[in-house]
């Protein structure tokens, strides 16, 4: 057997000796970590564009409210309202909502037929020029200049609403990211605390060989960085699967509005593995040299 | 020397080792023989007094100057302290490697003084395979493999038979006529008595005059 050792073609072996039971463990708290900061990164992209779209449908669009005065027929009003508008700047089309939807509207509030004689006022939707849109102070002065009695109605209160929204998503989806890399750093500053302690006698017999803090450091250093990055890389995979999933099952169809997941929202768990290496890099470093800063 | 509250171990010690010198250190069990080396080699750090190494004090030692002064100690420790994961050739080549050189610059050096330590033929297995013995030997190829200024041993002979024993001498003494001081902590008095150099003498802490041994002056 000792004839097989060649001391020409030895290679020095890790001096870390490989991984156990504790290394199996911290990929898991870490792959499970990853896993959750990548839906959180997904649902917050999703979220966003949804809070984005729904923005943008209720800005691209006003309902002017008209009421008839006089001997003047509702329809009537309701088509000078959206003659009058159509005119403006930043209006791409404006249409009188016939009699027949406005009442179909207010149908499901009303027991029964609605009377020929209820004074239902009509609408008048306007479609905005999405580059230049006008504003309700735009349409009140037009439909003023035509003596139309009306009311405009141009969502800015819904916007500001779903804008808090979607920036709430945002700030929870960044505060949740932020807290589990958070808890990664702290994972592995402890899992490193341990590595240390458990390795007590490789660590004293380095030092006392003349090995510096800094190359003991890096020891745990590249052990943590490669198995955050085995971890992230495997906790990213299963949040894109997840999503994939979830977008694939058709669950997604009634999750359009809500959680509108894109393909390319998929890529956002790639940094990662990347990351988490570079956080776990780090965060050991810092932890071994300030434990091994306190040896003789 | 004192661990704590507990009484002084050591206590107004003062000697010097001459460049060169060759030493053995006797003592009863607990009279602060291994507490000694161990401030020699900066495992501890001392409570008060100083202590200089290569013309360096300690206490005045930057942390990052450490690394390199004990690249210039080699340790034979009682207990060996051998790292379980690594081979024999690894534990032996661990000092050059630590001190950054390439592989191929040490290789052969580790493999001629495994041979000679008499672990030629074991140089692929792990320490847990080997023998109290073979583990000395071992620890002993480790300490020494890097050349350095100073040599200290807490009991390397403790677990050999004597005519590995006297081979053990042999390399020391080899080593001391290339220039490394030693200083041997050691209980083996026929082994001192045989090599003739001096010995420091730890009573209670104290360090009793430096005494050339006989083989019929042995404490």
């Amino acid at each position: 057997m000792s004839l097989a050792f060649e001391p020409s073609k030895w290679w020095p072996a890790p001096l870390l000796p490989r991984g156990d039971g504790r290394d199996l463990s911290l990929i898991f708290v870490v792959a499970a970590l990853s896993f959750l900061a990548g839906i959180a990164a997904i649902a917050g992209l999703a979220g966003d564009r949804a809070a984005g779209g729904w923005r943008s449908e209720l800005a691209g669009s006003a309902t002017v409210i008209v009421y008839a005065q006089g001997t003047e027929t509702p329809d009537a009003v309701a088509a000078r309202a959206a003659d009058a508008v159509s005119g403006v700047k930043g209006v791409a089309e404006a249409q009188a909502l016939e009699a027949s939807k406005a009442n179909a509207l207010i149908a499901p509030y009303w027991k029964g037929a609605i009377p020929a004689d209820l004074p239902v006022p009509r609408l008048v939707t306007v479609e905005l020029d999405p580059n230049a849109p006008a504003s309700g102070a735009d349409l009140e002065r037009a439909l003023k200049a035509k003596g139309v009695d009306a009311e405009v109605d141009d969502h800015s209160r819904w916007t500001a609403d779903i804008m808090r929204a979607g920036a709430m998503a945002r700030g929870l989806a960044f505060a949740l990211f932020t807290l589990l890399l958070t808890v990664l750093g702290a994972v592995i500053a402890f899992a490193t605390r341990q590595g240390l302690a458990a390795r007590h006698d490789l660590v004293e017999a380095l030092h006392l060989v003349g090995a510096t803090d800094g190359a003991i450091a890096r020891l745990f250093q590249a052990r943590f960085a490669r198995s955050a990055a085995q971890a992230g890389l495997l906790g990213a995979l299963l949040a894109v699967a997840a999503a994939a999933a979830l977008k694939e099952s058709g669950v997604d169809q009634g999750l359009t509005a809500l959680l509108p997941i894109a393909w390319t929202d998929l890529a956002a768990p790639a940094p990662f593995p990347l990351l988490g290496a570079l956080i776990a890099a780090v965060t050991a470093r810092l932890t071994a040299m300030a434990a091994l800063g306190k040896a003789p | 020397m004192r661990y704590g509250r507990e009484p002084e171990v050591l206590k107004d010690i003062s000697f010097s080792l001459p460049r060169g010198s060759f030493h053995f250190l006797t003592g009863a069990s607990g009279s602060g023989k291994s507490t000694l080396l161990k401030l020699i080699y900066l495992a501890e750090r001392s409570s008060r007094g100083r202590i200089e190494i290569f013309g360096q004090d300690l206490a005045l030692l930057k942390r990052k100057d450490r690394p390199m002064m004990r690249r210039r100690i080699g340790v034979v420790f009682q207990e060996f302290r051998l790292l379980d994961h690594l081979s024999v050739f690894d534990n032996a080549a661990l000092a050059p490697r630590i001190a950054g050189k390439k592989p191929a610059a040490y290789r052969a050096d580790v493999a001629d003084l495994l041979g000679w330590v008499g672990l030629g033929e074991r140089m692929h297995a792990m320490p847990e395979a080997l023998s109290g013995g073979e583990k000395q030997r071992l620890a002993i190829a480790r300490a020494v493999i890097h050349r350095p200024d100073i040599l200290l041993a807490d009991e390397p002979t403790g677990n050999v038979d004597e005519a590995m024993a006297l081979r053990i001498l042999r390399l020391f003494m080899e080593l001391n006529r290339v220039g490394t001081t030693l200083l041997i902590a050691s209980h083996d008095t026929e082994l001192i008595a045989r090599s003739g150099m001096p010995a420091l003498r730890l009573e209670e802490g104290r360090l009793a005059p430096v005494i050339g041994l006989t083989a019929d002056f042995m404490p």
